[in-house]
C-alpha cells in the first residue's frame, strides 16, 4: 500500500508539473476555508490570546481595565510552592499512569494477537473504557473504592486482607488509587495502537527465528520489538502529554484532595481561573505547562530520529 | 506456530486476569444501579442484587434534570459531529491530495493541538464567548466542540481519502469537472462510510466531553449529562450511590451503542491483518 501510494504520488507529480497545477491549488484554498476559519478564530487565535493574557493582570469581574505586567505572573509562579507541588504530582501521575499502562497494554496486545478462545470477549471489554465518558469512569471507580459499600474493601475483607480503608481520602493511598483508574481508563487506546503495530512484525521472520531455536523472549526482542518501536514511542509520548493534561477523571474522583495530594496542574489552573478569577495567572500556568510539554515532545522526536538511524 | 502447553495455560490465565480487571468496575456499576437502598446500606455488599429494582433510575430522574441534560448532550454532540465533518472533509481532501505548504501546516497543527493544555485555550475562549453572549449557550459549546473535534476528524478523514484511488478523480477532471464538483460527486460517495465513522467518533467525543461544558455552561437546564452527573456527588463528596450509579449507567449507554457500531471501523483499519478472526 505504501509502495502504491508512493508510485501514485510520483506519477502525479510527473504529470501535473508546471503551470497546470495552479488552478487546482486555487481550488484547494477554497476547499480549506470552511475548516481554516474556525481553526484560526477558535483555536489558534485563543491560543495566542492566552499566551498574551499570561503577561497581564487579567481577572474576572473587575471594573479597572487589564494591565500589561510583563513577567510578573511568571515570577510569582516561580515562588508558588502549591503550583510546583501540583506540577510534581502531574509528572508523577503522568509517568505513573503511562508506564504501567504501556506494559499492561503490551501484554494484552500480545495476547490478543494469539489464537485464543476468549479473545473476542477481551477485545469487546477492552473497548468499554474507551467508550465511557471520563466522568462516568470516575463515578464508577468511586463506587468501587467506596469505604463501606464498595466492592474493593468487601473483596479484601473476604480474602482476610484487613478491614479495608477509605482509599480516595487517605493521604498515602489517594494518588496510587487514582493512578489505577488512569491506567484502566487509557488501556484501550494503547492496546489498539500496539495491536496495530504488531502487524508490522514480519511473520516469516518470526517463524524463521523460531526455527533457529530462538525462545519467546529472544523472538520478542529481536523481531517483535524493533517493528513495534515506532508505534510504542509515539503512543507513549502522546499518553504522557494527555495524562499530564488530564482533568475530568481526577476532578470526579477526588477533586484534587486530600490536602492537594492529587491536585493535577489542570485542576490547579482551573480553580485559579474559574473559582478565583485569576485569568492572567492561570494563563501563565498554562504557558509553563506548554513549555514542559514542548520539551517532552522534543525529547521524543530526538528519540524517534535516533530510532530511525538504528533501523 | 507451535506453542507449548505450559505457555498456553499461562496465556489463558493472563487473559483471565485482564478480563477481570477490565470488567469488574463496570459490573459493579451495573450491580449498584439496580440495588434497593437496603442492599446499598449493607455492610457486606454482594455482586448481584438480591432484589433488583428500578427505583434508583426513578429517583435519579426526580433529583436532577436528566432528560433535559440528555437532550442538551444530544444537541451539542449532533451539532458538533455534523458541522465538524462538513468543514473537515474538504480540508482533509486537500491535505491528502496536495502537498502544499498549507496542507503541511494543517498536519503540523493537528499534531501540536494534541499537546494544548485546554486551560490555555479555554480562558480566552471564555472571555470571547462572554463578550459575544455565548456563555451558557449550546451554540457556543457546539462551536468549541467543532474546533476541538477537528484535529482527530481531519486525521481520520485524511486516511480515508488516501484509500480512495485517484484515477476516478482524474477522469472527472479530464471531463472538465471542477475541484468541488469532483469532490461532491465522485469522492464523497466513496468516502461515505469513512465520513459516517468520523462523524460518530466526533459525536461520542462531544457526548463524553466534560471540561469545556463545565466551564461554559452555568445553569442546570443548559448543562450536558457529564456535568449534571457531578451534581449527584454533593459538595462534601457524599453521594447517593444508587441514583448516582443509575444515572452514570444511563449516560454511558448511548456512547457504548455507537461505539459498538463503529468499533470495527475505528480499530478495523488499525487491526486489519493483526487480528484475523
Amino acid at each position: 500500500m505504501t509502495l502504491a501510494t508512493a508510485t501514485r504520488r510520483s506519477t502525479k507529480r510527473a504529470r501535473g508539473g508546471g503551470g497546470e497545477r495552479r488552478p487546482a491549488d486555487h481550488g484547494a484554498w477554497f476547499l480549506v476555508l470552511p475548516a481554516l476559519i474556525p481553526i484560526l478564530v477558535l483555536s489558534v487565535g485563543p491560543l495566542l490570546y492566552g499566551i498574551a493574557l499570561a503577561f497581564t493582570d487579567s481577572q474576572s469581574g473587575r471594573t479597572r481595565s487589564t494591565q500589561w505586567i510583563g513577567v510578573l505572573n511568571f515570577q510569582d509562579l516561580l515562588h508558588d510552592t502549591l503550583f510546583w507541588d501540583s506540577f510534581r504530582i502531574g509528572l508523577l501521575w503522568a509517568v505513573g499512569v503511562t508506564v504501567p499502562q504501556f506494559l499492561l497494554a503490551l501484554g494484552l496486545a500480545l495476547l490478543l494477537n494469539q489464537e485464543l478462545r476468549l479473545r473476542w470477549l477481551a477485545r469487546a471489554l477492552a473497548i468499554v473504557p474507551w467508550a465511557m465518558p471520563e466522568v462516568v469512569v470516575g463515578v464508577m471507580w468511586r463506587l468501587v473504592y467506596n469505604p463501606d459499600a464498595g466492592i474493593l474493601n468487601e473483596t479484601l475483607r473476604d480474602l482476610g486482607l484487613g478491614d479495608g480503608r477509605d482509599w480516595l481520602s487517605g493521604l498515602a493511598t489517594a494518588l496510587p488509587a487514582v493512578i489505577v483508574v488512569g491506567v484502566w481508563a487509557g488501556m484501550p487506546q494503547t492496546t489498539v495502537a500496539l495491536l496495530a503495530g504488531l502487524q508490522n512484525t514480519p511473520r516469516e521472520l518470526h517463524e524463521a527465528a523460531a526455527m533457529d531455536g530462538a525462545g519467546a523472549w529472544r523472538r520478542f526482542r529481536t523481531v517483535t520489538w524493533p517493528a513495534l518501536r515506532p508505534v510504542a514511542l509515539a503512543i507513549t509520548a502522546l499518553n504522557l502529554i494527555w495524562n499530564f493534561n488530564s482533568f475530568a477523571l481526577v476532578y470526579v474522583l477526588t477533586n484534587g484532595g486530600p490536602g492537594g495530594r492529587t491536585r493535577l496542574p489542570m485542576l490547579f489552573a482551573y480553580e485559579e481561573a474559574f473559582r478565583y478569577g485569576q485569568f492572567g495567572y492561570a494563563a501563565a500556568m498554562g504557558c509553563v505547562m506548554v513549555a514542559l510539554i514542548s520539551v517532552l515532545l522534543a525529547v521524543f522526536l530526538v528519540g524517534r530520529l535516533r530510532g530511525g538511524e538504528d533501523a | 506456530m507451535r506453542t507449548s502447553k505450559g505457555a498456553r495455560v499461562g496465556q489463558y490465565l493472563a487473559l483471565l486476569g485482564y478480563l477481570v480487571f477490565l470488567a469488574f468496575p463496570f459490573v459493579w456499576l451495573i450491580s449498584t444501579a439496580f440495588k434497593p437502598p437496603r442492599e446499598l446500606a449493607s455492610l457486606h455488599p454482594t455482586w448481584i442484587p438480591r432484589n433488583p429494582t428500578l427505583a434508583n433510575f426513578r429517583q435519579a430522574f426526580d433529583e436532577q434534570p436528566l432528560l433535559q441534560a440528555a437532550f442538551n448532550s444530544l444537541v451539542a454532540a449532533l451539532g458538533a459531529a455534523v458541522i465538524a465533518v462538513l468543514v473537515a472533509t474538504p480540508m482533509a481532501y486537500v491535505m491528502a491530495r496536495h502537498r502544499t505548504r498549507l496542507a503541511k501546516a494543517a498536519t503540523g497543527w493537528v499534531v501540536v493541538s494534541q499537546a494544548f493544555p485546554f486551560v490555555l485555550v479555554i480562558i480566552p475562549l471564555f472571555l470571547v464567548l462572554k463578550n459575544l453572549r455565548l456563555i451558557n449557550s449550546l451554540p457556543g459549546l457546539v462551536m468549541v466542540y467543532v474546533v476541538w473535534a477537528l484535529p482527530f476528524a481531519l486525521w481520520m478523514l485524511v486516511g480515508y481519502v488516501r484509500a480512495v484511488p485517484t484515477e476516478l478523480e482524474e477522469a472527472a477532471a479530464v471531463d472538465g469537472a471542477g475541484k468541488l464538483r469532483t469532490l461532491v460527486s465522485i469522492t464523497a460517495p466513496l468516502l461515505a462510510p469513512g465520513i459516517v465513522a468520523t462523524a460518530l467518533f466526533a459525536f461520542i467525543s462531544a457526548w463524553n466531553e466534560f471540561f469545556f461544558a463545565l466551564v461554559l455552561l452555568k445553569t442546570p437546564e443548559k448543562q450536558t449529562l457529564p456535568v449534571v452527573l457531578t451534581h449527584f456527588i454533593g459538595a462534601e463528596g457524599v453521594a447517593d450511590l444508587g441514583p448516582l450509579a443509575a444515572a452514570a449507567f444511563l449516560a454511558t449507554l448511548p456512547s457504548l451503542v455507537v461505539f459498538a457500531i463503529i468499533q470495527k471501523r475505528i480499530t478495523g483499519g488499525m487491526l486489519a491483518g493483526a487480528v484475523k478472526s
